[in-house]
Order: C-alpha cells, then structure tokens, then sequence
C-alpha cells in the first residue's frame, strides 16, 4: 500500500511538472508577444542611457561603448545584418545588436516610429520616407542574377525580352535565338524581396506570369538546375556553377558591372537612420563607422554583397 | 494507509486529470478564437464575395486584390482527387493484408505500411521534386507539344501534388481499414463461404460492407491528412495561384500560408490569416463528419 502510495505521488508530480511545463510555454509565448509591444516604449529609456555612456566613453574611443543597437528590417539583409552585429560586437563586447528581420517597408515603419535605431531596406526609400526624416546611408549593393539551366545556349538576353519572358509574350527560346524549348519562368513568391527588386527593376511589377513560386533562393537555384528550359531569378552573391548567369543587354553579372553601374538589375542594401549619421547617439555612430571600416568592408564581403563606392 | 488520505490522493488525481484535459480544450478555444479573430477583418475589408470568390491573386500589385478562389478550388479538386486514386489502392492492400496474403507476405507489408507512415512529409516532397517532377515535365511536353498557349511549368503541377498526396493518405486508410476488416466477426465470413459463396465474393459482398463505417473512418482521415498536408506538396506543386488544371502550376490553401506568410504584411497578412480560417473551417467539416461517421458505426454494432 506505501509503495503504491510513493509511486502515486510519483506520478501525481511528474504530471504537475508537464502540465506547469505546457503552461510555462504559454507564458512565454504571451511574454513575448508583450515583448514586442514594449519595443515601443525602451527606446527613449535606452537613448537616454547611451547619451550618458557616449559622454564618459568620448575620450576613451569605441573599446567602452555599452548600451544596444537595435535594427529592423529586410529579410533579405539578414545574412549582411547578422554578420555585421556579430563582428561589431566581438569588436564592441558591452554593445549588444540585435537585429529583427520584418521586410523593408516595416523596418522602416519601425524606424520612423522610434521602435529601432536602423531601419534596414533593400530598396532606395521611398520620396515619402525621406520627407518623413529618413536618410539613406547605402551601406552594400546587392545584384539580382538571371539564371538558366546550363544546357541552355542562350547567355544573353536583352532587358526588354527578359521582361516579356515574364510576363508571358515570350515562351520559347527559340524566339531568342536559343533551342526550340518552351521557357518555365521561375520566381519568387509576393512578398520577397528580391521578386519586389526583379519586378520593380525590370518594370513588369505584378504583370508576371508565373509557371512556378518558390518560397527561397535555394529553391530557386535548385529548379532551375534541374529543369531544362528553366529561368530564375537569386541573389549575384549565391550564382554559382550549377547555373548559367545570364548577361543582361550583353553586361556580364559581376561586381564590377553592378560598380560601374552597367549592369542593370541591381539594388542598394539601406541602413536608414532618422537624421544624419552625425546627429545620432554614438553607439550608432560606432557602428556606421565599423561597417565604414575595412573589418566592416570585410563582412560585406564575406556575404556575398558589393561595397558601394 | 488511513481513509483520510486516501481520499486526498483521489481528490488530488481528480484535479490533476481536470487540468490536463483543460489544457486540451482550451488550446481549441484559443485557437478556434484567435484564427475567428484573426481571419475575419480581412473578409469585412476586403469583402467576402471578392476574397472567396475572386479568381485574382495579386497581393502586393498597386491595386492589390485578393481573390482566394482558385486555391479553395485547388485545395477541393487536389484532396479529391488523391482520395479518389488512393482510397482504392489502400483498400486492396488492406484486404491483401487480411485475406489474401499468408502470414509472412503480411508480415512483410504491413511493417511497410507503417513505415510508410512514419516517412516524414518533407522526405515526399524531396523524391517528388527529384522523381516525380522531371518525369512529369516529359509528359507535359508531349502532351503539350506545339502549344503556344500552355504556360510549362517544368513539372510542377497538380498532377504530382495528386500522386503524392495520394500515396501519403496511404498508410491512414490502409492501417483504419486493416484493423476493422480484421475487426469483423468470423461468423459472418463462415456463414457466407458455407453458403457457396467464393472467397473473393465473400470479400466484397460480405467483409467489406461489414467493415464499412471502418472504412470510411479511415477515408475522412485520410481526407484530412490530404487537406492539411503543406510541406510535400509545397515541394512539387509549382506555387502559381492557377485554375486546377492536371498540368497547371496550383498552389493550395495550405501552401498559400507556408510560402507567404514570411513576409507579408498588413492586409496581405490578414488575408493569409483568412486563408487559414478556411482551412479551419474545412478541417472543422472533415471532423464533424467524422463525428457523424464514428456515432453511425456505433449504432450499427
């Protein structure tokens, strides 16, 4: 009878503990989300806080900075953000950037809101978000390839044909001048930003057809190298040989046509700050001048991105 | 060990089993409340004739407008469809396990079955791309040879999406149907082979509508295993929001909300919530339904 008491008792715990435990994880999940709202408010708790710790850290340079830096933004910047927090932070330890990834336009919402320091668009802001106190500090350009399967002969293509291939009035690349095959046209899926770019850049904004929508890059990459006749769109930074990179109006995509401008479909990667660089707090200022810095210019690098000249 | 205490542990165990069913239940109210909350604004904003009923999908175009039709349609015509090619197959193989193959032949399948089942859905969707797609693809351009009005999709239809979903309501329908033909009494199989009947016809006139309300659980099941699928058919279907076609592009409900709910926003994203209350409310259905089914079994035995 005891022991069948102990295991009762056993039993009686060790189901408390997992029904405590399913309740801890609705809590968090509600913290969280409280979290979120809270945002809104930290700010201009931790700016005070900054303006006093860049005053006593002035003389000493940017080795004693603390306090955090917070950015929002474009999904497609994540790798370029995260690298770069990572870096300015093994630099700056007592500095802590986070980096939230929400899409450009609500990045910069964030931003003009005072919910963040940086909003990070990979676009050019908009006339609008100018007048509302943005500035554009361009910080790395990104180049959209056009790729192909790497039996296709075709390696050339004219901005207005790539653009009728899209939207439909093109469908053989034959009419191209490449093999009798029918074109599979291979995007993203609404809400991406490199469909947002390739489609703004390329003028056929929401008047593309289709045949497939895919939800990443590597997908993308991966359909197009295994289906003959297929074009797709990805990021300059993850072309590689498994794919033909179309030239587009006979410019090859590579650094130095996207620098030179020449090529066309190219897009900035934007840090935007409220104001200019030199009137934000000096954690800001830190980091601009890190990114500025050939350790930043290294992480740029290192993802794949152009360093904007 | 006195009354007194043992009349505390019950009343502790009591409140104990009280708190994990209610964290069931209300798990389904909050769920059932928040996708209701969520979901409905957009059908006010944008209307409901114009959400469900539009054909456009074009969610981020200057006059954006969100017509869910064609992936409702898509979501209907797919699971139907693989219902259709898979609820015969599953069958057979059912009855195969029960009557037809000896012992060892059914100890090698049904293991199979079950392993079938445990086959995670993103491992279909990588050998449907892999496999299913190319091959598709070849038969979409002899089909289609000539044709200047079919898009190509390199595969990416709903034809695959069909023949995966197919195979993965297998193993539900095959597994519910084995354990209710087992399930059926030997009397009835005995009285029908003594009456002259052959093996065969005593399996289909006799087993099988014997087990049916059985049967037809695994059906609804399998039902909702086709309507709520996501991963695979993300995987092989293409994504393009089009008429359900065998050699379309189509994107269902379920893939609707994998692919776009990353990044959307505003409206946008409350539409993606109300694409999620339609699935809702079809898995709802599916699971009234087989309330109904489950309730009539009962009554018959």
């Amino acid at each position: 009878m005891k022991n069948k008491l102990v295991k009762m008792m056993a039993l009686l715990t060790a189901t408390t503990m997992v029904a405590a435990g399913v309740m801890g994880c609705g809590s968090s999940d509600t913290s969280t989300g409280a979290d979120g709202d809270a945002n809104a408010n930290e700010p201009a708790a931790s700016e005070a806080d900054n303006a006093t710790d860049a005053a006593d850290s002035e003389a000493a340079g940017g080795a004693d900075l603390s306090g955090s830096i917070k950015l929002a933004g474009s999904t497609s910047m994540e790798k370029l953000a995260n690298a770069m927090a990572e870096a300015y932070m093994e630099k700056n330890p007592n500095v802590s950037v986070t980096a939230e990834f929400t899409g450009s336009s609500a990045g910069l919402e964030s931003l003009a809101a005072g919910s963040v320091d940086i909003g990070d668009a990979s676009r050019a802001l908009s006339d609008e978000e100018k007048a509302g106190g943005a500035v554009e500090n361009i910080v790395a350009i990104d180049g959209i390839a056009v790729i192909t399967d790497t039996a296709n002969t075709v390696t050339d293509i004219k901005s207005e044909d790539l653009a009728k291939v899209y939207t439909g009035e093109i469908t053989n690349w034959k009419d191209l001048g490449g093999p009798d095959e029918s074109i599979v046209v291979i995007g993203r899926e609404a809400g991406s930003g490199t469909r947002d770019a390739f489609e703004e850049l390329l003028d056929v904004k929401d008047k593309c057809a289709y045949a497939q929508e895919l939800d990443s890059t590597g997908a993308v990459l991966a359909k197009v190298a295994a289906t003959p006749g297929a074009v797709g769109y990805i990021s300059l930074d993850v072309l590689d040989d498994t794919v033909n990179g179309l030239k587009i109006n006979s410019v090859e995509p590579s650094e130095e046509t996207i620098l030179s401008g020449d090529y066309l479909l190219q897009r900035p990667f934007v840090m935007a700050t409220m104001g200019e660089i030199s009137e934000q707090n000096e954690l800001v200022q830190s980091f601009f001048d890190f990114i500025n810095s050939d350790d930043g210019k290294n992480v740029i690098k290192s993802v794949g991105l152009i360093i904007p000249q | 060990m006195n009354c007194n205490a043992k009349h505390i542990v019950e009343t502790i165990a009591k409140v104990i089993f009280f708190i994990c069913a209610a964290v069931a239940i209300v798990a389904v109210l909050c769920i059932t409340g928040y996708m209701f909350t969520k979901g409905t604004p957009a059908l006010a904003k944008v209307g409901v004739i114009d959400l469900l009923f539009g054909t456009a999908w074009q969610p981020t175009a200057q006059t954006p407008s969100y017509g869910i039709f064609y992936i409702i349609l898509t979501s209907i015509v797919g699971t139907a469809v693989a219902i259709l090619v898979g609820v015969p197959i599953a069958l057979l193989t059912a009855v195969f396990i029960t009557e037809i193959a000896n012992k060892k032949l059914a100890a090698i399948v049904q293991p199979a079955v079950e392993l079938l089942a445990a086959i995670p859905s993103v491992i279909y969707g990588l050998l449907g791309m892999m496999i299913l797609n190319p091959v598709m693809f070849k038969l979409e351009r002899i089909v289609f040879r000539g044709s200047t009005t079919h898009q190509f999709t390199g595969g990416s239809n709903l034809l695959s999406a069909i023949i995966v979903l197919a195979i993965m309501i297998l193993p539900t329908v095959i597994n519910i149907s084995v354990s209710s033909i087992r399930a059926v009494p030997d009397h009835l199989k005995s009285a029908s082979l003594a009456l002259g009947a052959t093996h065969i016809q005593t399996i289909f006139k006799v087993m099988i509508p014997a087990a049916r309300s059985g049967i037809m659980t695994g059906v609804v099941l399998g039902i909702g295993r086709a309507l709520g699928e996501a991963m695979a058919i993300n995987m092989v279907a293409g994504g393009s929001v089009n008429i359900p076609l065998p050699f379309n592009s189509v994107r269902f409900l379920t893939t609707q909300l994998v692919s776009e709910m990353s990044y959307a926003e505003g409206l946008h994203r409350e539409v993606l919530f109300t694409v999620g209350l339609v699935l809702f409310i079809f898995i709802m259905i599916i699971n009234l339904i087989l309330a109904q089914v489950e309730k009539k079994g009962a009554v018959e035995k």
